[in-house]
């Protein structure tokens, strides 16, 4: 709610939950951070720490800013204020007796406190009623009545006893409401904008939001939802509908993926285009369930066995997420293989402002077979890019069979009593190659690598995906205030990879940092393999938390001190 | 009736001379044929395994995909175009082993799909191993000393899963499983037709012979096929006698029907794929 003040407010903000795998319980913490400029990460330190019990003012007390505040309930929450920096203040407030006066269970101690949070940033009230409004809509009158009561209290309560901050929220220069989504509604949102007609998916954390927003806006927005029985029959129900003629996606987190990785070959197999989300989250195995990590790129690269084309694109921002869907399904029909969308936790579930998304969404469907065709059909013809024109059932005059099997150019079996006769040993390695041939051609049409920040730079980083959001603010800090030139490259269309354009980036560059959330370097590993560069600065993360600015500036300062 | 030669493949059969299948294969293009379905509107859906290669040999759309996976393919393609005839085959190796769990969920779903299954009771294109109908004490090459677990009873999971249409054919009988077929394919909703089709290269015990002693007709018997106590009964008799023909038949809302997209009517294959109201969309976000 806060954060829809926020943006509704004209502000940029970025808002992060903190959760575990529980029904109930454990310590949660859900932070947001506003500005009139773009916020590009969940940063280190609070302004304004709200805490409802004693371990949440212990564990976030020592991250408020000087001129910072801890709200708590001195009733409920013990706090040592020499946990404090010492320009931090600790603002006590009854949050439940004033909660307790509108409900009997004092729930709304939040929105008490939210109410002097607005108070003390000096924030139009009135916007935060209506966020009131829409996020208790479905409940009764009262409630949303109740709220906004407590949180009025709130607001009376710090101005009578506090003074406000000195970061308060000046009204931005353009006030126009901002967009605020997850990383997850930006995939589904360029989905549907993209024509996905079929979503198919098993319930898992971080990928379950997909398949919440995807349900909601079924019937709105004409996709077939389908919660599967396992992730087995979720991809191959994608793979079903793709080849019925629809676009189809599916989403899931490492684990499922896992379960995937046979049927991923099929789709690469039988030239089927499927999008397929992998929201990854901290493993091996059941892992953290709702923490964050980057570990899955090995296992998106290799999944399946044999060799066949696939594209993998890792969003580096929950725009680009919006776009970055909306290219995967166009790639997954021009080649007509499957497509994996990289995302991960932090992506998937934070909260960020965007701009402006463009509503004019490009669709490119590939190349299609008409009715008049030569018989047989040849529906896995050898031509010069590997493309193939495809038909779908329903249409007359282009039967075909698809086949996880070896097969020739109409689709008939070579594998069986035909394998190893000369002229069928020759037709299979002519579908190999046709079929490698698309990614060759795709190779060429890979953009090269993002690059973030003054074109000469000390020292340049290297990141994938999501993780662009901390170091590009890294990047905008070093910009404003320090002697050390830093910039980033950051990789998007990872796979196939795109050498020619890498390489003169890296090579170039004076220094080089690789920041991933993964134990084993897995993209300085990817680069290494593809180019002969070898990244040996790194910060590698995988406690499950996120990247934290000062972590890289630390590393920064510590690559730059060493190597002067 | 359509001409049996529209539905003829250029590729034949690379089944053993006297397998079951064959049977089967006739009974199917006997029976789309009898119910004038355009091959373009027939897809045929299979897994891996002897009998899953049949979509190679008839002439319709076809998709011969994984092992056990058949199932999820086949309701992808369903959900995705349901103007479409979808008959998916395979072996019980495919369907009530690897692929049992998308079989159940399949039946209570009542897809409107049929399901034919070649029942060999053995592994056929790997050479000859137990599988999950495979009779107790049965020795293969995998049991040399005969297995010891009970064999999967396809009619009576059919039965308590939900399906709404359960029949037994003999591919020894090709005319009285083609019209089981039939009606599987007209049947609204999910059909099971699971079939004793025997392996003439790897299993000695459940041949022709083994069958046609021991098989008839439920419908010569006064069979009255709405009564699921007497299915699931009927679905247990095995010696001296087996029965064969429809076990149960009941009419309930399909999948497609109950979804709610599917049934605003218009296939989502033929659907814009631009958004009605895409300010609205953009605007929940605000």
């Amino acid at each position: 709610m806060f954060a829809r003040t926020c943006s509704r407010s004209g502000f940029h903000c970025y808002g992060l939950n903190s959760y575990q795998s529980a029904i109930r319980g454990g310590h949660v913490w859900f932070q947001v951070r506003g500005s009139e400029q773009k916020v590009k990460s969940h940063g280190d330190n609070v302004d304004i720490l709200i805490a409802l019990n004693s371990e949440s003012a212990d564990i976030h007390a020592p991250f408020v800013s000087p001129g910072g505040v801890i709200i708590y309930d001195k009733d409920r929450v013990k706090f040592s204020g020499n946990l404090l920096s010492q320009k931090a203040r600790a603002l006590p407030m009854p949050l439940g007796q004033i909660s307790r006066k509108f409900d009997k269970n004092p729930i709304m101690q939040n929105t008490v406190a939210l109410g002097a949070a607005l108070y003390l940033l000096g924030l139009d009230f009135k916007v935060f009623e209506t966020v009131i409004g829409d996020t208790f809509g479905k409940k009764k009158e009262s409630v949303i009545t109740a709220n906004i009561q407590a949180a009025t209290s709130g607001y009376e309560y710090a101005k009578s006893n506090f003074s406000q901050l000195e970061v308060t929220a000046k009204p931005p220069s353009n006030p126009r409401p901002k967009m605020l989504m997850t990383g997850n509604q930006a995939i589904c949102l360029g989905a549907v904008m993209a024509g996905c007609k079929f979503y198919a998916a098993y319930p898992m954390t971080p990928a379950s939001g997909l398949l919440h927003w995807m349900a909601a806006h079924a019937t709105r927005c004409g996709v077939v939802v389908k919660q599967a029985e396992d992730e087995l029959a979720v991809i191959n129900m994608g793979i079903g509908a793709a080849h019925a003629g629809v676009r189809a996606m599916v989403g899931t987190s490492g684990g499922g993926f896992s379960l995937m990785v046979e049927a991923l070959g099929l789709a690469g197999m039988t030239e089927t285009p499927i999008v397929i989300v992998e929201s990854q989250r901290a493993g091996p195995s059941t892992g953290l369930p709702t923490k964050t990590e980057q570990g899955d790129l090995n296992m998106m690269l290799g999944a399946s066995q044999g060799d066949f084309p696939r594209i993998v694109l890792s969003p580096l921002t929950v725009e680009d997420a919006y776009y970055a869907t909306i290219e995967a399904f166009n790639l997954a029909e021009r080649f007509q293989c499957p497509v994996i969308l990289a995302s991960d936790l932090l992506l998937s579930e934070h909260i960020e402002t965007v701009d402006s998304l463009s509503k004019d969404v490009l669709i490119d469907r590939g190349e299609w077979a008409n009715s008049t065709q030569q018989q047989p059909f040849l529906r896995y013809k050898v031509t010069e890019t590997g493309i193939s024109p495809r038909a779908i059932p329903g249409n007359a005059g282009t039967i075909f069979v698809a086949a996880s099997d070896e097969h020739d150019e109409s689709g008939v079996v070579i594998s069986d009593v035909l394998a190893g006769i000369p002229k069928y040993v020759a037709e299979r390695k002519k579908q190999m190659d046709k079929r490698m041939r698309k990614l060759e051609v795709a190779r060429t049409q890979m953009p090269p690598p993002k690059v973030y920040g003054p074109q000469e730079a000390d020292i340049t980083i290297v990141c994938w995906g999501s993780t662009f959001g901390v170091v590009s603010e890294v990047v905008d800090t070093f910009g404003k205030t320090d002697g050390i030139r830093v910039n980033a490259i950051a990789f998007r269309n990872i796979w196939p990879f795109n050498a020619e354009k890498a390489e003169p980036l890296l090579k170039s560059a004076k220094k080089v940092l690789d920041v991933e959330c993964n134990y084993s370097a897995q993209l300085a590993r990817l680069i290494r393999a593809e180019t002969g560069f070898e990244i040996r600065d790194r910060l590698l993360k995988y406690d499950g938390e996120p990247i934290y600015p000062y972590e890289v500036i630390g590393k920064i300062r510590e690559v730059i001190s060493r190597n002067a | 009736m359509l001409e049996l030669s529209k539905y003829k493949s250029e590729t034949r059969p690379d089944w053993c001379p006297g397998c079951g299948d064959f049977g089967v294969l006739n009974a199917l293009v006997q029976a789309v044929a009898n119910l004038e379905i355009d091959p373009k509107d027939l897809l045929v859906v299979s897994g891996i395994g002897c009998s899953s290669n049949l979509p190679g040999f008839i002439h319709a759309y076809g998709f011969h995909s994984l092992h056990g996976r058949a199932i999820p393919i086949a309701t992808g393609a369903r959900l995705a175009n349901p103007e479409l005839t979808v008959v998916v085959t395979g072996g019980d190796g495919d369907g009530y082993g690897i692929g049992l769990g998308h079989f159940i969920h399949a039946m209570r779903r009542n897809l409107d799909i049929t399901y034919i299954v070649m029942n060999n009771q053995i592994y056929g294109l790997t050479t000859g191993q137990a599988s999950p109908t495979s009779q107790k004490s049965f020795v293969t090459k995998s049991s040399p000393m005969g297995t010891i677990e009970e064999p999967v009873n396809p009619i009576a999971l059919a039965l308590v899963s939900g399906a709404t249409y359960v029949a037994r054919g003999f591919s020894g009988d090709p005319k009285h499983l083609a019209e089981l077929i039939e009606k599987g394919i007209k049947h609204k909703g999910f059909a099971l037709v699971d079939v004793f089709s025997p392996c003439v290269t790897w299993n000695k015990v459940n041949t022709y012979d083994y069958f046609r002693q021991r098989v008839y007709k439920l419908n010569d018997t006064g069979y009255d096929t709405s009564d699921l106590g007497m299915a699931l009964e009927k679905s247990r008799e095995w010696e001296p006698k087996i029965p064969i023909g429809i076990f149960y038949e009941t009419t309930k809302p399909t999948y497609e029907e109950l979804d709610p997209v599917l049934r605003t009517g218009t296939p989502p294959v033929k659907a814009s794929l631009s958004q009605s109201d895409v300010d609205g969309l953009f605007n929940e976000f605000i």
